[in-house]
């Protein structure tokens, strides 16, 4: 499968995402510059994290209004796998491609540490690699990442599975709602997530508890 | 409000400048004329002691700064060492203390911008910083304050920028109450071949002006950060520049994309002094003359002056000379990076330094005498006076696991999570060990097994007590803790924190510390290849304790066989490398007199740098060839917060057998230097005790590992969970406000 991480200035783990996708893949993704208006024919798009635009607003609300995300609206309505990690996950709920909003950490600092996360859901395209209720390690870094949504909001998606991650064993590092991590679209092709498994694939990581989200995304998952 | 241009210039004026009656006879006798009011912003900014050095230079020289693998030593913005395979690193340390303490958030800030600045103007790419932080006493109304807008300000900048934090100090003194030290270091990866200078070369070729646009902030920064503090310190706020880490990010990378092209001839960044300091580097050092033209200075506010536009420290800066075949091409990558770009100027050939502005020239000075004809002097200093040795009858006592307990928990060696939590530590994928080790550890992108170590070291009591031990003790200490990871020490860099040199005591501390710094360097093969020089930390005529950090760098040969502090497993031997025969002796100014005891008397430790090499050489060696499976230097708070420190890391417990007939004390508090923990699994006992024997390194076994408590001779064991508990607690109790601060 091909791929493809969205590149707008100020986003600052693509290099990160690049990497694992390649060592995952065994493929380099194509990247795409903030102005570009067409993706390429790509079976997975990823938005990567960090500070985009500085996020001297709300965090993701420039990037939402970039020529480049009427783009990725398309092709997800297209049905190609959209990912969002961290700055990723922000941009796609301020764009309207998820559900739900991403407030100021409750201890209102910047948090960098291991969490746990339970895969709620491991019937999506995004985490067939791992079992219903397995927990894994993943690290966050984040400072906007209590994830909320209103009531009806809430039981619509813990309803229809589209909550795939919830922080795990008390690890909640944010104060999100129902120690949401993770949050799938109804459609089940886009998925924004604040935890950065793109950090934890490897012996040098210490783990390799994220690889599966990408195995699973990219299907590469190993017999 | 517009400063006028046309100014005349008295005495209170040349004063409010910094600049000594001595020193502007200087610049008349230089200039032949009475100075414009620009040129005299210009000297003051040349001429202050941020930029120039002048007191310090003369002993900054005797510092050792070549070295087999020495490619940039001091005097450029960074400096450069060979890590093989066409890779190097690029890395400096640098102080940011003044603005840190008037405007926490953006002080500190600005000081990780400006450190990351000098490494990719090198052409690196910044792959890991580090922040020594100082404050004053717990209990000070104004730490919780400093601290949270400190760590905040270096979280806000270094993660938006996305570098990773790996690693820094943390530590609290009432001699820091009105002066707090912001040290802030980054290093950079980069192509032996493709490195980056600030020397210009060509006549008549276009000087150009890259980044963010100049508004006022921090005009006189520099001249602010070279006086002293008194109570009118807050109407220096204006002084303290604005950071903006999201132009920084595309700064850097319109920089690297720039450098790849082959249009840069000469690169500065705009630090201190801004314009001023920048085009007069780039100007002197090719023998070059400088015309900048002011009118094309990008500027975001109106009306500004010449003055104003050449003393702005504004961030996020840059300025080059490019060669003009290739200026559309490099035009095109600053725009698509939505930054600035505009031709400033030109070099000339008449070795002048000419500012026009509005039709006008404004200045007009030889640049060469700029930098080179600053005052330069030899202060007086007083004989070096060490302390006595304590009685060797005097050794205060206490229950050894009160005392462990306390120490654990103390606010200078307790966890300092709740700070490097809030930096982000792991971006860019390469960080092997976090900060809460002996050091720092990064892997190579694109090299298998090469990674980075970094460290940063020093203690200040050491260096109060006596200036020259303390020195070299930074060095051995930092050299100690790459060791610890089992990487080689390259090379470090200084940051020299003291007070008025003009006090002949302090100048005293200033002149052994560097002494001590250089002979360490030189014993352990440590070169010093970049540093920066932060004098005049007084607050009404209170000194700070002397504080000459040292942040070093190691090279890891295979990061696979790493050593990290935390217990293997149980059942291990435990050994103490370098142990003299009682293990611990010296128990002056360890941190178990100072916090258990109030006492702060008695002489520093020792360092015998011949030792501290051949111990440090010896577990390296067993750390490379997989003979050890934990090592941890002993460094305050001795064996006891060593072997501690392990456990709390691990969750595994570890029983310590006191040598017999020697007082407890001094075995696990003293601070005796040179002197490792490390483990050893069953079956390469044997081999290590014979290599410890081949070498002449003394390796007595203490104990095993095992069980959930650390059992100190034949005191009561204390649970790791406890130990755990009390090391975590500090610091979110303090600063979440539900402690007695003098806990």
């Amino acid at each position: 499968m091909k791929s493809a991480v969205v590149q707008l200035p100020g986003l600052n783990r693509d290099c990160d995402m690049i990497a694992a996708l390649t060592k995952i893949s065994g493929k380099a993704p194509v990247t795409v510059w903030q102005t570009e208006t067409e993706i390429p024919d790509v079976d997975l798009i990823v938005i990567p994290g960090g500070f985009s635009y500085g996020d001297y607003l709300r965090c993701g609300a420039i990037a939402a209004r970039m020529p480049v995300m009427q783009a990725i609206k398309a092709k997800a309505e297209q049905g190609v796998r959209v990912l969002g990690v961290c700055n990723g996950f922000q941009i796609l709920v301020e764009a309207g491609l998820l559900p739900g909003a991403l407030m100021r950490n409750a201890s209102l600092k910047f948090v960098c540490r291991e969490v746990k996360l339970e895969v709620v859901n491991a019937d999506t395209a995004f985490t067939r690699a791992y079992a219903k209720g397995q927990v894994i390690r993943s690290p966050v870094a984040h400072h906007d990442g209590n994830y909320f949504a209103d009531a009806e909001t809430l039981k619509a998606i813990e309803g229809n599975g589209q909550v795939v991650f919830r922080y795990a064993e008390g690890t909640n590092p944010n104060g999100s709602v129902n120690d949401i991590a993770g949050v799938l679209n109804a459609k089940g092709n886009v998925l924004g997530m604040m935890p950065h498994p793109e950090n934890l694939i490897e012996s040098a990581h210490g783990g390799a508890d994220g690889r599966g989200l990408f195995a699973s995304a990219l299907d590469v998952i190993a017999a | 409000m517009t400063i006028s241009n046309t100014r005349p210039i008295t005495p209170d004026l040349i004063a409010s400048h910094g600049l000594k009656p001595d020193e502007y006879e200087r610049i008349l006798n230089l200039i032949g004329r009475e100075p414009t009011f620009t040129e005299l912003g210009i000297f003051s900014a040349m001429w202050n002691e941020h930029c120039s050095y002048k007191s310090s230079k003369k002993w900054l020289r005797t510092l050792p700064t070549k070295g087999p693998r020495v490619i940039q030593g001091p005097g450029e913005n960074a400096g450069v060492v060979d890590i093989d395979d066409g890779d190097c690193v690029v890395f400096k340390m640098e102080s940011h203390n003044h603005p840190s303490y008037i405007e926490p958030y953006q002080g500190a800030a600005t000081g990780v911008g400006g450190i990351l600045r000098d490494v990719f103007t090198m052409g690196a790419r910044p792959v890991a910083a580090m922040n020594a932080l100082r404050f004053g006493s717990p209990d000070h109304p104004k730490t919780r304050h400093l601290v949270s807008g400190v760590v905040a300000g270096v979280g806000g900048y270094g993660n938006s920028f996305g570098v990773p934090t790996v690693g820094g100090e943390v530590e609290f003194d009432a001699r820091y109450n009105g002066n707090i030290l912001v040290n802030a270091f980054a290093a950079g990866l980069a192509k032996t071949d493709a490195i980056f200078y600030s020397k210009a070369e060509g006549v008549g070729l276009p000087v150009v002006y890259l980044g963010a646009k100049t508004g006022r902030d921090g005009v006189g920064g520099a001249t602010m950060a070279s006086a002293e503090f008194d109570e009118s310190i807050e109407e220096k706020r204006p002084t303290v520049q604005v950071g903006d880490p999201f132009t920084e990010k595309c700064l850097l990378e319109a920089c690297l994309e720039l450098m790849q092209t082959g249009a840069v001839i000469a690169i500065q960044d705009m630090g201190a002094a801004g314009l001023t300091c920048s085009a007069v580097e780039m100007g002197a050092k090719g023998d070059l003359g400088i015309e900048l033209d002011l009118d094309k200075v990008p500027v975001r506010e109106e009306r500004m002056t010449a003055y104003e536009m050449m003393l702005s420290e504004s961030q996020e800066r840059m300025l080059m000379v490019l060669r003009p075949e290739k200026e559309e091409e490099a035009k095109a990558i600053f725009v698509k990076w939505g930054l600035d770009f505009a031709i400033v100027g030109k070099t000339t050939d008449d070795l002048r330094f000419r500012i026009l502005h509005q039709g006008e020239e404004v200045a007009n000075l030889p640049i060469k005498e700029l930098g080179d004809e600053a005052p330069e002097y030899d202060r007086p200093w007083t004989p070096a006076r060490a302390p006595s040795p304590l009685a060797t009858n005097d050794v205060p006592q206490a229950d050894v696991s009160d005392a462990l307990l306390k120490l654990v928990g103390s606010a200078n060696n307790s966890s300092r999570r709740w700070v490097y939590e809030q930096y982000d530590t792991l971006i860019q994928g390469n960080s092997l060990q976090l900060p809460g080790g002996d050091a720092g550890v990064i892997r190579v992108e694109g090299h298998e097994t090469k990674a980075l170590a970094f460290s940063s070291d020093v203690t200040p009591r050491y260096v109060e007590a006596d200036p020259f031990e303390g020195g070299k003790q930074a060095v051995a200490e930092c050299w100690r803790n790459l060791t610890a990871t089992g990487a080689l020490p390259l090379a470090a860099t200084d940051n020299l924190n003291f007070g008025n040199p003009e006090r002949p005591e302090i100048m005293s501390q200033l002149v052994h510390a560097i002494k001590g710094i250089g002979e360490a360097c030189q014993a352990l093969d440590f070169p010093i290849v970049s540093g920066n020089v932060s004098l005049y930390n007084e607050t009404n005529g209170q000194a700070i304790l002397p504080t000459p950090t040292i942040g070093g760098v190691g090279l890891v040969r295979d990061w696979s066989k790493m050593a990290r502090i935390r217990f293997a497993a149980a059942n291990e031997t435990i050994l103490l490398a370098g142990a003299p025969e009682s293990w611990g002796t010296h128990i002056g100014q360890s941190v178990y007199m100072r916090d258990i005891h109030g006492r702060t008397d008695g002489p520093a430790p020792h360092v015998d740098l011949g030792h501290e090499r051949k111990v440090g050489d010896f577990v390296r060696g067993l750390i490379e060839d997989g003979l050890v499976t934990a090592v941890h230097d002993c460094s305050s708070g001795g064996l006891a917060l060593a072997v501690a420190e392990m456990a709390i890391a691990s969750g595994i417990g570890a029983t310590i057998d006191a040598p017999a007939e020697h007082d407890p004390i001094p075995v696990f508090y003293g601070e005796d230097q040179g002197r490792y923990v490390v483990t050893v699994a069953e079956g390469s006992a044997e081999t290590v005790a014979a290599r410890a024997k081949a070498a002449g390194v003394a390796l007595p076994v203490i104990g095993r590992t095992g069980g959930n408590a650390v059992q100190l001779g034949d005191a009561r064991p204390v649970s790791v969970d406890e130990l755990r508990s009390a090391h975590e607690a500090w610091f979110p109790n303090y600063m979440g406000g539900d402690l007695a601060p003098d806990n």
